[in-house]
């Protein structure tokens, strides 16, 4: 029997705020161990939590931008269990009231090449709530260690219906969530550091059929791959049990990357009762409309919506919007640019090539930020606008392009100081191609023998001449004009 | 003369401070020897720091000296419940599995005493948590009642009212979540104060029950206490329950006219398991206030009988989370031999917590379970509302609520302790002020024929402790016998 995976996902998110969900301490990712911890966040006898309001408004933003229902009253519940990581023994979370219902996620799954467009639906969410991250433990021998840096930083989980049918959509699930997150610029999202995390309800079902088959939910998805490769693990194993002729055990299992497979944890009979209740130690915060309606006015535009307008305003490929899109930062810049000077598809050509290179190129490992470089938006439309006005050429303006990525000079500055301006003047030039003609007899022949790309020979030796500064289409023209005289 | 420091009350002593008749230190000093001749024989205090005390008096005396004294309290001691953090202090919470903590943090009432000036003297003992009201519940030892040493002092603030009652401290600090400053107060001849919930900032209290916990003023008049809650009230950004209302002049209302106030009788608390001396010395107060002026009408308040039961399933539940971190991993007592994490946190919470507090985080674990939530917690959050409706009701007939503190005097140390029902049926008068949030104060009232105080207390709205202080006030002034002190030898 052939069969269909159905898949949920759980996304865990640290929103950037500057002190913690409910304690002042700050957090920063890769701080020495217990250095960014204060009486609250060690849950020191006598330490009261305070709600930390900018996490409140920015998963309110969150919620919004997926068109979630917005809850009318902010209410904090406390989810009880023991565990070394959480200081207080119960996590402050939302149970039965999160701040944000349903909501859909608009997805792209991959297209048959790269450089095609893939099909995009939307995934239906179940809910996002905020709630308090925990430490981390490790472990040395026979010893635990725990640093408390991460507990009590603001966490967003964002579920989703069971509504993907493969792992590519679970990963571009996950891809959509960052985008958009990163965008809102609410997070960072960057799984390497924990500030994303996944887990994964996956089931699967005879193909056709609707009904969802008994799930199992996998933790530990806490890499790019490891989402990929546990979930199509997780489905390889379940169509093998149905295919044996054995049952699927509700259980939770964890991914292991080193084994490359997911193992159980504990089954259904085993699962916590976190005794919730409402946290006596915090108010319910109502909102005011008037705020919710300020936090929607405020929301960018999301990415593929952005696409889609760059289609329609700029008249650019799939191939250049599926670079600049995803990326606030490169939409802003390129905007920026066009503003200055109206010629979207060499400035996006421009950015995605030549500036996309040129920042990985900068530094060792990954890529420069975009904010540290030097290029200003409007100095890229000005050199756009030099090549247009043929003040100096294509192969120029590459040199120009690099001097201005280290220096941060205006192409105007560069092009004047070096003398780069391409030469123009016909007396100059009429002189110069002469110059080829006469000293190269042998192109000169075989071109009035009539093998036109002859032609192409004394092109070159012209261009030598001028050190490269000579108006190519000018001097083909010239050479054709002294060539064709008797 | 050092003896007659110690039976000065903290306003006499603050006018004395204030004239330059005594320093800080000499006051301090008159406390600390009477401490240390007299504590062994009450044992109130868990841990005293008599050089670092008299530092701080010392302190206040230079401040004076400088022209500035930061208020009417600068100089004046003050003996602190353990269950309070101060930097570099105890904060046992009366509990073997906080025995060797110290807090590295001031709580915001600690903040507000220091910067009044106040000489944080004692840290006075309690039930384990808070969770009793005798003090036998100490994870160290029960302390005793100064007027019948063999007398239980009440509780959880036992430690305190003891301290004060025997004039070890002018002032101290206690916790209430049930009854836990007026039932002590009334077993030791002195007042105490429940403010209204969210007048005092919980930060740096040891949770019991958040929605219940406040911490509250102890002194031997009415007086004393609303200068000591004078410093103690306030908003405090770190506590999200903290009531963001101006703080009136508690001591500037003590004087006024009490005639027309009217005062609310309700028999609900005047039923059945209350002692015949209580009710002899209720009566007279009664009729006190008759005498001056007041109207007395008589209320109702139906749904009394069921505070207690609802009380112990909202504490149970909140204090099986609150107490959650004491978990054997940062600060608490660790047990020794321990094969995993589940069984660190076993083996150290079986170590460290003694059996009230176990039998009350198993009750609220209980209580929580989500196939019993329904039928438990939430019904009682459904009785607590109507509870909390029957004093909105009373309190637009009526000015204050004049009750009974416990229902009889204090009793002998063990006579209880086994029969935990008969022990929380004796914070029956105590309990539904912290349902309903509002605030209380129980004074003396009297003594018995054995010569035990009998307190009574007396309800007010919320945010309405002005009224009950001007109330309670007026009383006081009359019955200057209600101020007599315990000998000691």
């Amino acid at each position: 029997m052939e069969y269909e995976p159905v898949i949920g996902l759980e996304v865990h998110v640290q929103l950037k705020t500057k002190s913690k969900m409910f304690a002042r301490a700050p957090y920063h990712f890769g701080a020495a161990p217990n250095t960014l911890t204060d009486p609250v966040v060690l849950a020191l006898p006598g330490t009261l939590p305070v709600m930390n309001k900018e996490a409140i408004w920015q998963t309110v933003q969150v919620g919004l931008l997926f068109g979630c229902k917005i809850a009318e009253v902010c209410k904090w519940d406390r989810k009880n269990y023991f565990y070394p990581d959480s200081p207080k023994g119960y996590q402050i979370s939302q149970f039965d009231q999160p701040l944000c219902l349903g909501g859909t996620v608009e997805i792209e799954l991959p297209g048959p090449a790269r450089n095609i467009e893939g099909v995009h639906r939307h995934v239906q969410l179940t809910r996002i709530h905020l709630e308090e991250d925990v430490g981390k433990l490790s472990h040395q021998g026979a010893d635990s260690l725990v640093d408390f840096n991460r507990a009590g930083v603001p966490l967003i989980e964002i579920v989703s219906e069971p509504d993907m049918y493969s792992s590519d959509e679970a990963f571009s699930f996950l891809t959509a969530i960052r985008m958009a997150l990163v965008y809102l610029g609410v997070a960072d999202c960057d799984m390497e550091k924990g500030q994303m995390r996944c887990d994964a309800n996956v089931s699967i079902r005879p193909k056709g059929s609707t009904g969802l088959g008994t799930k199992v939910e996998i933790k530990n998805l806490n890499t790019i791959s490891g989402v990929r490769n546990g979930i199509e693990f997780e489905i390889a194993r379940q169509v093998e049990l149905l295919n044996r002729g054995e049952t699927i055990v509700q259980e939770t299992r964890r991914w292991s990357i080193e084994d490359g497979a997911t193992f159980s944890m504990r089954s259904k009979e085993k699962a916590h009762d976190y005794r919730y209740f409402p946290d006596p130690d915090l108010m319910p915060l109502k909102f005011e409309k008037t705020e919710v309606e300020r936090l929607h006015g405020l929301l960018p535009e999301l990415p593929f919506d952005k696409q889609r307008r760059f289609y329609q305003a700029y008249d650019l490929p799939y191939t250049i919007t599926s670079v600049i899109c995803p990326d606030k930062g490169f939409s802003d810049y390129f905007e920026a640019a066009v503003k200055c000077y109206n010629n979207p598809k060499a400035i996006a050509n421009l950015i995605a090539n030549d500036l996309l290179r040129e920042l990985s190129l900068a530094v060792a490992d990954g890529a420069l930020p975009l904010e540290e470089c030097k290029i200003k938006p409007e100095h890229l439309a000005a050199l756009v606008e030099c090549i247009d006005k043929g003040s100096i050429s294509r192969q120029i303006a590459q040199d120009v392009f690099i001097q201005m990525f280290k220096t941060g000079q205006a192409p105007a500055q560069i092009i004047q100081e070096q003398g780069l301006e391409q030469n123009s003047d016909l007396g100059a030039l009429e002189a110069m191609c002469q110059q080829a003609i006469n000293e190269n007899p042998h192109p000169v022949a075989e071109y009035k023998a009539g093998k036109e790309k002859a032609i192409n020979a004394l092109k070159g030796k012209v261009m030598v001449l001028s050190q490269g500064k000579a108006n190519p289409s000018l001097v083909d023209e010239m050479l054709k004009t002294l060539l064709q005289k008797p | 003369m050092s003896q007659d420091l110690c039976f000065k009350t903290a306003a006499e002593l603050s006018h004395l401070l204030k004239d330059k008749a005594v320093s800080a230190v000499e006051v301090t000093t008159a406390f600390i020897e009477r401490t240390e001749r007299l504590d062994p024989q009450v044992k109130a205090f868990l841990n005293t720091d008599a050089a670092n005390a008299l530092a701080q008096a010392k302190a206040s005396d230079e401040r004076r000296a400088n022209g500035g004294a930061l208020g009417p309290l600068d100089g004046v001691p003050v003996a602190l419940k353990d269950n309070t953090a101060v930097i570099g202090q105890s904060m046992t919470s009366g509990s073997k599995i906080l025995k060797d903590y110290i807090s590295p943090y001031d709580g915001t009432c600690t903040q507000k005493l220091k910067a009044a000036g106040m000489v944080l003297w004692g840290r006075a003992n309690l039930d384990e948590f808070a969770m009793g009201s005798s003090t036998e519940n100490s994870a160290f030892f029960p302390t005793n009642n100064p007027w019948d040493l063999k007398a239980s002092p009440g509780g959880s603030s036992g430690g305190s009212a003891a301290a004060v009652a025997a004039s070890f401290a002018p002032l101290a600090i206690g916790s209430d979540t049930g009854g836990s400053i007026r039932q002590p107060a009334s077993f030791c001849g002195i007042v105490g104060v429940k403010p209204t919930y969210g007048r005092v900032s919980r930060y740096g209290l040891a949770s019991l029950a958040s929605s219940l916990d406040q911490l509250g003023p102890l002194g031997y008049t009415v007086e004393d206490a609303a200068m000591l809650l004078q410093v103690m009230a306030g908003h405090d950004e770190r506590d999200s329950t903290s009531l963001n209302v101006a703080v009136p002049d508690y001591v500037g209302a003590l004087q006024a006219n009490i005639k027309g106030k009217r005062i609310g009788i309700a028999q609900d608390y005047l039923g059945e398991g209350l002692a015949d001396n209580v009710r002899a010395a209720f009566e007279k107060a009664v009729q006190f206030y008759k005498a001056a002026g007041c109207e007395l009408v008589d209320i109702s308040l139906p749904h009394t009988a069921l505070a207690v039961p609802v009380y112990y399933i909202i504490l149970a539940a909140e204090a099986s989370s609150n107490l959650a971190r004491y978990d054997g991993v940062r600060y608490t007592h660790r047990s020794a031999e321990v094969s995993d994490a589940i069984d660190l946190f076993a083996k150290s919470r079986a170590e460290g917590f003694g059996p009230e507090v176990k039998r009350r985080i198993i009750l609220g674990t209980y209580v929580l379970n989500s196939g019993y939530y329904d039928a438990y917690y939430l019904r009682a959050q459904k009785v607590r509302t109507l509870i909390r409706r029957d004093f909105a009701l009373a309190f637009k007939q009526v000015d204050a609520i004049l009750t009974p503190t416990a229902p009889t005097v204090a009793f002998k140390q063990g006579a209880k302790v086994n029969d935990p029902l008969a022990m929380y049926l004796n914070d029956i008068y105590t309990i539904p002020t912290n349902l309903a949030g509002i605030c209380g104060v129980s004074f003396n009232g009297g003594f018995s024929a054995d010569g035990m105080p009998m307190g009574l207390q007396l309800l007010g709205d919320v945010l309405a402790e002005s009224t009950i202080f001007n109330l309670t006030h007026a009383f006081e002034k009359a019955h200057p016998e209600a101020n007599k002190r315990p000998t000691l030898a």
